[in-house]
């Protein structure tokens, strides 16, 4: 799973109809230590995450495991809301 | 699979139902001469590892299945922890 912090929303009335009413955020994948890397993705949030937050996000099949999401076509969603992260070295 | 150090934890409060009571493990993916390969990830732990171990870990819906029949939403899992490995 990735760690990101989400960084915006996304708005889109016409869409599948299995994305109905489903909230999609803009995330940004960060390291450990909080330094946003790489692409923005939108992910679909099924924990009432909110911008500024740090997110666990799960990817691929596996979403369509989170809480709602089963047989909705999404490959990313938001299945934790971070509290702390420790990293040992 | 893929052969991986535990490099730390995460501790999440509010998250899906399938995922409590599971921990979740930073993992680093090593390269055979035990360097960092690519960027930590976070894995969910179905062996007791712990934070220094190496492990293996399984990629993909698959991590799922050491805790069916619940449906746990993960794409990272570690399911064995390495005693000690050679590259002949």
């Amino acid at each position: 799973m990735l760690l990101a912090k989400i960084v915006g929303t996304v708005v889109a009335t016409r869409k599948d109809p299995r994305l109905v009413s489903n909230k999609l955020l803009v995330a940004r994948p960060v390291d450990p230590r909080g330094k946003s890397e790489g692409s923005y993705l939108v992910a679909v949030d099924t924990v009432d995450a909110g911008v500024g937050e740090t997110v666990l996000i799960v990817s691929g099949s596996s979403a369509r495991m989170a809480s709602g999401m089963k047989d909705c076509p999404v490959d990313a969603a938001i299945v934790g809301i971070i509290d702390t992260i420790d990293v040992s070295d | 699979m893929q052969i991986a150090r535990v490099i730390g934890h995460v501790v999440s409060t509010r998250k899906d139902e399938n995922l409590v009571a599971i921990k979740l493990l930073l993992v680093q993916p090593l390269t055979p001469d035990r360097q960092p390969a690519g960027r930590p990830l976070v894995a969910v732990d179905a062996v007791g590892a712990g934070v220094g171990e190496e492990v293996f870990f399984v990629r993909g819906k698959e991590a799922s299945f050491p805790f069916y029949p619940q449906e746990a939403p993960v794409d990272a899992g570690i399911v064995g922890i390495i005693d000690h490995w050679d590259i002949g």
